[in-house]
């Protein structure tokens, strides 16, 4: 399976991410942001960080560089997209996704291990998981806060649009096991095709048990299915 | 402008310095060039009171490739992978603008190691706070929790561990001292040394603007009352230009154009551009007009005394200025020749085809002043203190206001605002003794470890040197790694003082005894002087970053406890000494008395002993016993894992608050499964190491026997009290 990681300046999880793709043998390549042409992919990864160093609005100066054109024509053509943390940040200043991110309801920048419960399996992106597994993720996040129209969020309740949502570790899904203020403790979106998917947590910060843990690796086996 | 004594004197010059300026270059010098002399020679930069102590302390052991005199130290970890490391202090500025203060910080220490030719994989901090309830206390911890934080964080280095302090003695001036920590590959490290003539001499990064000038002069005074006037003197942090700055420089290494490259930290382009050429014994001519500038019509004393943040100096070889342009332009920074090396062992600079600046390199570096300052010995406090004449307290209620007292309590407040993850390699995050770094795809890692003991140093400095070297030690050991060597950043008062300078002085005593009976040398490292304001100077607080090396991951430990029913061994002698400790500070405010008594012997072979147990794979837990003495560290194995404790009281005790409080150095609790234990307990014996069995672990109880059960969960929750009700 071919995959892009898409760097940006300012992109610090590029490297974290390469590395799972390369770990379950993905046949990836990285696209600097100024590039006009995706190399043939299957999968395109907006990975974390701090594009443009978050000037403007998190995400917002990426929307607009040069690749992510290219991006939006794929998605459009059904490709896979992943963006994760300041990649789910920049899919929904480019509109590919809806609702926003808001600072985290704290005001601080949050960095800790949480569990999130998966919400339905029958996508791409969560084939591997069982439905309502609960998966040990980490965020790093000042702007995670997940906002939507009271539509839209119904919208992603009925058609299971939503990923993943906070709980605890017995899956308990609540105010206080919500890290940053998400409605409804949505920590993970698809688009209405669900070809593309935006979430918070890093999955490939649990992708070794050495580290933190294994939870995040089905998540990118599952893309290979 | 004509040099009057008023002028010298705001340049932080003595006039006796100023008659020694005009001796060496046999003229007057122009206002241009006393800024230079003045960014030179500050106490920041020329480290003239600390120098001839400095000297005395160990800089080599068999890992060691560069120890202190470059941007940062640099040891051998095997394999052609080597560690570049080093700690710097950030306090004056970050009292007076506490977040850009922080950040820059930050920002600096992470150019000094990437500088070297490595990419930098943690980051770790020694923040020190006055008293909570102080005015400025939470307006100052606040901005410098988010500078660090930000910084790190947006440039993508995990910040993975750390300590925050608070006492009375940091009211009106902060401590910030930040540790960077970088991987790169034996044969490929870069220094500053400029070579050869009419090399290029390259500008990199960030535009030159008008802030922190004069910031290394600042911060070698001490204080007035008047530090908000301060504030222009203070650099302004970019994370985002410092991460592109290091992709660009780390992307120019791979291939050989460069000589040499020297950050422009302190003291700007003036100081990167002396230390390249004194090191190669050359001249420099710099042509002022092709630096980029921020605004138009900065003067050159702006421009050579400007400290803004994010560039570096280059020295390339011939031939190669396209290609390295091109991965500056990519990474859309300023790339600009701005001047040559030269024969003439001068700094020659050019403004407006006017040579503005004509000064020999080394009035300006080796022949700067250099101070045998008078030092006063401290004598050893003596112990007047009885226990048996203080009023008693329930064994319970101490517990409590020690575990939720402000520096005793969790800070995991503060280091979830830090990245710790990003990088994933982060083995074993802040928390306990050391952090665990992974050399990234090998199975090798690193511990780290940032520790300070202020009152012990305040109380003795030679005893308290001799233990924050044993502290750090014993840090590294805990986590299962071989103590490789050390930075440190020794934060002190005005060394205009002779009983401050002696402070200094006989911490050096103190650090070197202990280095050297350790071989745990002295690699890199950082003088702050004049830590203070009207008069009031800080008590004496060397910092020290450790380094520890693990062959295999699989064999690395923390200090959580592991497993039900398992048994608690307590390594090192107790006796009791609690002068000093955190429990009569807390539960008394009682402050004098000496520190605990530093036994090298017993240090050495305790800490050798459990590393072998622990690369033996004999025990699930390790633990130092440090500040609260054992019975806080008992409680701080339980966070973070499901189980609790039930600790026996030794049968020949004389004083249950002696034993669990006092702070008794060279001592480990280790976590040996039960059938593990015979073999654990001969080992210890055949090789002298007192032990005593202490505890056994049992599921969600904590308990001293005879005295209080408290459940776990309720237990952290005291240990994160303070912050919430802060």
């Amino acid at each position: 399976m071919n995959s892009s990681v898409i760097v940006f300046p300012g992109s610090n999880c590029d490297r974290d991410i390469a590395n799972v793709l390369k770990k379950l043998q993905f046949n990836n390549k990285m696209v600097w942001h100024r590039d006009t042409d995706l190399p043939k992919s299957d999968l395109i990864v907006i990975p974390g960080g701090f594009s443009y160093g978050d000037y403007l609005r998190s995400g917002a100066i990426a929307a607009k560089s040069n690749i992510i054109n290219e991006v939006i024509k794929f998605a459009k053509k059904g490709g896979l997209i992943l963006g994760v943390c300041n990649g789910f940040q920049i899919l929904i200043e480019a509109g590919l996704l809806n609702g926003a991110l808001l600072r985290n309801e704290k005001l601080k920048f949050l960095n800790k291990d949480i569990f999130v419960k998966v919400i339905k399996n029958d996508n791409k992106f969560c084939n591997k998981y069982e439905e309502n597994q609960i998966l040990k993720l980490n965020i790093a996040h000042n702007e995670g806060n997940y906002f939507t129209s009271f539509e839209h969020l119904k919208k992603l309740e009925n058609e299971n649009l939503i990923a993943f949502k906070y709980c605890d570790n017995k899956g308990v899904i609540n105010n206080e096991t919500n890290p940053n203020g998400s409605l409804n403790n949505i920590a993970g979106i698809f688009n209405e095709e669900k070809n593309i998917l935006g979430m918070m947590p890093h999955p490939e910060r649990m992708i070794d048990k050495f580290i933190a843990g294994e939870d995040g690796l089905n998540l990118f086996s599952s893309l290979l299915n | 402008m004509k040099i009057t004594n008023k002028v010298v004197e705001k340049h932080g010059l003595k006039l006796e310095e100023y008659s020694k300026i005009k001796e060496l270059i046999k003229r007057e010098p122009n206002l241009l060039e006393l800024g230079i002399f003045s960014a030179m020679w500050n106490e920041h930069c020329s480290y003239k009171s600390s120098k001839i102590h400095l000297k005395n302390l160990p800089t080599k052991n068999e890992y060691v490739i560069q120890g202190p005199g470059e941007n940062a130290g640099v040891v051998d970890i095997g394999d052609d992978d080597a560690i570049v490391f080093k700690i710097e202090s950030h306090n004056h500025p970050s009292f007076i603008e506490p977040y850009q203060g922080a950040a820059t910080g930050v920002g600096g220490i992470l150019r000094d190691v990437f500088t070297m030719g490595a990419r930098p994989i943690a980051l770790l901090n020694s923040i020190h706070f006055g008293e909570p309830n102080h005015k400025k206390t939470r307006n100052l911890l606040q901005g410098v929790v988010s500078g660090i934080g930000d910084y790190g964080n947006c440039i993508g280095i995990p910040t993975v561990a750390g300590e925050t302090k608070f006492n009375s003695t940091y009211n009106e001036n902060i401590l910030v001292n930040a540790m960077a920590v970088g991987l790169a590959k034996k044969n490929k490290i870069f220094y500053s040394k400029a070579k050869g003539l009419n090399k290029s001499v390259v500008y990199v990064g960030s535009k030159t603007g008008k802030d922190g000038i004069h910031g290394a002069s600042m911060a070698s005074a001490e204080f007035d009352g008047d530090s908000e006037e301060k504030k222009p003197t203070v650099q302004v942090g970019d994370p985002f230009t410092e991460k592109l700055l290091m992709e660009a420089c780390l992307e120019l290494m791979k291939d050989n154009s460069i000589i040499s490259i020297q950050d422009m930290g302190a003291a700007g382009l003036t100081s990167s551009s002396v230390e390249m050429a004194f090191k190669g014994d050359l001249g420099m001519e710099i042509n002022l007009d092709k630096v980029p500038c921020r605004e138009e019509k900065m003067t050159p004393y702006e421009m050579m005394l400007s400290e803004s943040q994010e560039r570096m100096l280059i020295i390339l070889e011939d031939n190669n200025e396209i290609t390295a342009k091109k991965i500056f332009d990519k990474w859309d920074l300023d790339f600009v020749v701005i001047g040559k090396t030269t024969d003439t062992k001068k700094l020659t600079l050019i403004h407006n085809e006017i040579i503005v600046a004509d000064l020999p390199i080394s009035s300006l570096s080796s022949k700067a002043p250099q101070y045998k300052r008078e030092w006063n010995k401290k004598k050893l406090p003596e112990n007047i203190i009885n226990l048996k004449d203080l009023k008693k307290y329930k064994f319970e209620k101490t517990l409590i206001k020690i575990l939720s007292s402000c520096n005793q309590s969790n800070k995991k407040w503060i280091t979830e605002q830090y990245d710790q993850m990003v990088m994933n390699d982060t083995v074993l995050r802040s928390g306990s003794d050391s952090a665990i770094i992974r050399i990234h795809n090998k199975n090798k890692a690193i511990a780290v470890t940032v520790d300070s003991s202020a009152n012990y140093s305040y109380a003795h400095p030679a005893t308290g040197g001799k233990q924050i070297i044993c502290e750090s030690w014993r840090n590294l050991i805990s986590a299962g790694s071989k103590p490789i060597a050390v930075t440190n950043c020794l934060n002190f008062g005005n060394p205009e003082n002779p009983d401050i300078m002696g402070e200094f002085a006989e911490t050096i005593i103190g650090m070197k005894e202990a280095c050297e009976f350790l071989n745990y040398p002295v690699v890199s490292g950082n003088v702050s002087f004049y830590n203070g304001t009207n008069k009031k100077n800080i008590k004496p607080t060397p910092v020290i970053g450790g380094v520890g090396l693990i062959k295999n991951i699989k064999n690395s430990t923390s200090q959580y406890i592991k497993k039900e029913n398992s048994i608690i061994i307590l390594i090192g002698k107790t006796f009791g000494h609690l002068s000093q400790s955190v429990f009569f500070e807390e539960i008394y405010s009682i402050k004098n008395g000496p520190p605990p008594v530093v036994n090298l012997v017993n240090e050495k072979n305790n800490g050798e002993i459990i590393l072998k147990l622990i690369e033996n794979n004999l025990t699930n837990a390790v633990h130092d016993v440090s500040s609260g003495g054992l019975i806080i560290a008992l409680a701080e194995m339980t966070f973070n894992s499901n189980y609790g404790l039930k600790i026996n009281k030794p049968k020949k005790l004389s004083n249950i608050f002696e034993y669990f409080y006092g702070e008794d150095q060279g001592r480990y609790l280790i976590e040996v499964d039960k059938k593990n234990l015979e073999k654990v307990v001969k080992y210890l014996k055949e090789n002298n190491i007192f032990n005593e069995i202490i505890a056994v672990t049992q599921k969600d109880i904590f308990e001293l026997e005879g005295e209080f059960k408290i459940n776990i969960n309720e237990l952290y929750k005291l240990n994160n009290r303070w912050y919430y009700n802060y």
